[in-house]
């Protein structure tokens, strides 16, 4: 009992994530700040940010709207990332072999921030954030079918296994995953789905701040914004950490590979970077196109490379 | 100095608030975010939705339109909010304080913090009042 509150609030749950996280998203924007030919912002932004709006904000509730479920959301947001954190750390971190099955249960638990901003949304009572939370929900809806195909290519090329820890084992025994032409297909679609994910330019549609201002958090201040601040920043690092996991052959933490696991997630949270700094953001039907079509028919080519072995 | 005032400080959001202006001081305010400028290194982002900014631009002329707005946008800013008036509208009525359509400078609908005068005012001109405003409080 003692050690499992200690893996979910300390390490690698939640203040691990949430500490990582601020760092990465302190690098995400000094790497832009880099592209535009700025300067950017001090190492300890993000902690700025977020301890401004836990302690000196006002909360706001919305007049009209269901004031429970509307505070509720951001914490069932931090709930899923730091539970999804968790089932995708330990194993990862070589501290527990996770159990039979878990690939799916963080499959879904990844779900639960991008759907609790929806349920605060839709609770705020305001109609851009309604647009918001519409468009939210239909990107889920394209992003989620794409992702489980890259977790069906990835369980095949581990031989059936559905157990993160086991499918870590068998790239460390062998070649990554991402060594082959399946796997580079696979790490293409993945990336693209954490874009989505992460609502990153391309695909930032719900939170579109120059077209309907910062859409499904606009009724957000103060704590409650805080705490989406902390579900993002936990969510800029476990979604990297998985795919360095399910294609990059994980991380192992002796000695000089220390130094690989830190390069290998930081060059995932710089692909997704710079990907968001030369693209402009799309419509949703685009996107909706650009994933039922396009990333859905290379995840399916990689499927059929892995299963013909290559 | 406390930490929670440090950590205000170090995290300005900014919300612009144009009124009947001639876009000058709004552009000179865009040009603070620009790379020769890049307010972005004091940790100050230019924010969508005014729940969550900290601070306030107001620059052009308020006229009768422009004041409840004005009202409006004030209430439904999360306080602590600073309110900066920008530019000789903004701070006095500048060439429109005569206008049958003028409702009054900012300082007179809600209270002001700092006033950044100058038609428009240099970027340089609005870096240097808001590190003023910063070591006031």
């Amino acid at each position: 009992m003692g050690t499992d509150l200690f893996y979910f609030l300390i390490y690698p749950g939640f203040l691990f994530a949430a500490v990582i996280g601020a760092f990465l998203s302190w690098f995400d924007r000094k790497i832009t700040a880099g592209v535009q030919f700025r300067k950017g912002p001090p190492l300890l932004q993000p902690f700025y940010d977020f301890f401004k709006l836990l302690l000196v904000k006002e909360t706001i509730l919305p007049a009209r709207g269901a004031k429970g479920l509307f505070l509720a959301a951001p914490v069932i947001a931090v709930f899923g990332a730091t539970m999804a954190g968790v089932f995708i750390l330990l194993p990862l971190m070589n501290i527990t072999t996770g159990f039979q099955g878990d690939v799916i249960v963080i499959f879904y638990l990844l779900t639960i921030p991008s759907l609790s901003y929806v349920m605060g949304a839709l609770a705020s009572g305001n109609p851009l954030a309604a647009v918001g939370g519409s468009r939210e929900m239909k990107l889920i809806m394209s992003y989620e079918l794409t992702f489980l195909l890259v977790l069906a290519g990835v369980i095949i090329k581990s031989e059936q296994s559905i157990n993160l820890h086991q499918i870590i084992l068998i790239q460390q025994s062998g070649t990554p995953f991402i060594g082959s032409l399946s796997g580079v297909l696979l790490f293409i679609v993945a990336i693209f789905c954490l874009q989505a994910k992460l609502a990153l330019v391309p695909f930032d549609m719900p939170e579109a701040e120059t077209e309907i201002s910062d859409g499904i958090f606009i009724e957000y201040s103060g704590t409650p914004y805080a705490m989406i601040k902390l579900s993002k920043y936990m969510l800029l690092f476990i979604l990297p950490a998985f795919i360095v996991a399910i294609l990059m052959r994980g991380f192992s933490l002796e000695g000089i590979n220390i130094l690989w696991a830190v390069l290998k997630l930081v060059a995932v949270v710089l692909l997704l970077t710079l990907i968001r700094n030369t693209n402009p953001r799309v419509k949703i039907k685009q996107a909706i196109r650009f994933f039922f079509i396009w990333m859905n028919l290379l995840a399916v080519i990689a499927i059929v490379l892995a299963i013909f072995g290559l | 100095m406390g930490f929670k005032s440090y950590c205000f400080k170090k995290s300005l959001w900014l919300f612009h608030f144009g009124g009947a202006s001639c876009n000058n001081c709004d552009i000179e305010i865009l040009d603070c975010l620009t790379p020769k400028y890049d307010v972005e290194r004091f940790g100050m982002v230019l924010v969508g939705s005014i729940r969550h900014a900290d601070v306030l631009l107001v620059n052009g002329s308020i006229n009768k339109k422009d004041k409840p707005r004005l009202l409006e946008i004030y209430e439904q800013a999360p306080k602590p909010v600073i309110v900066v008036a920008i530019g000789a509208c903004g701070c006095t009525g500048g060439i429109f304080a005569e206008g049958y359509t003028f409702a009054g400078p900012v300082d007179k609908i809600i209270p002001v913090d700092a006033y950044i005068p100058g038609c428009p005012p240099k970027p340089e001109a609005i870096l240097a009042g808001i590190v003023k405003l910063l070591g006031k409080n």
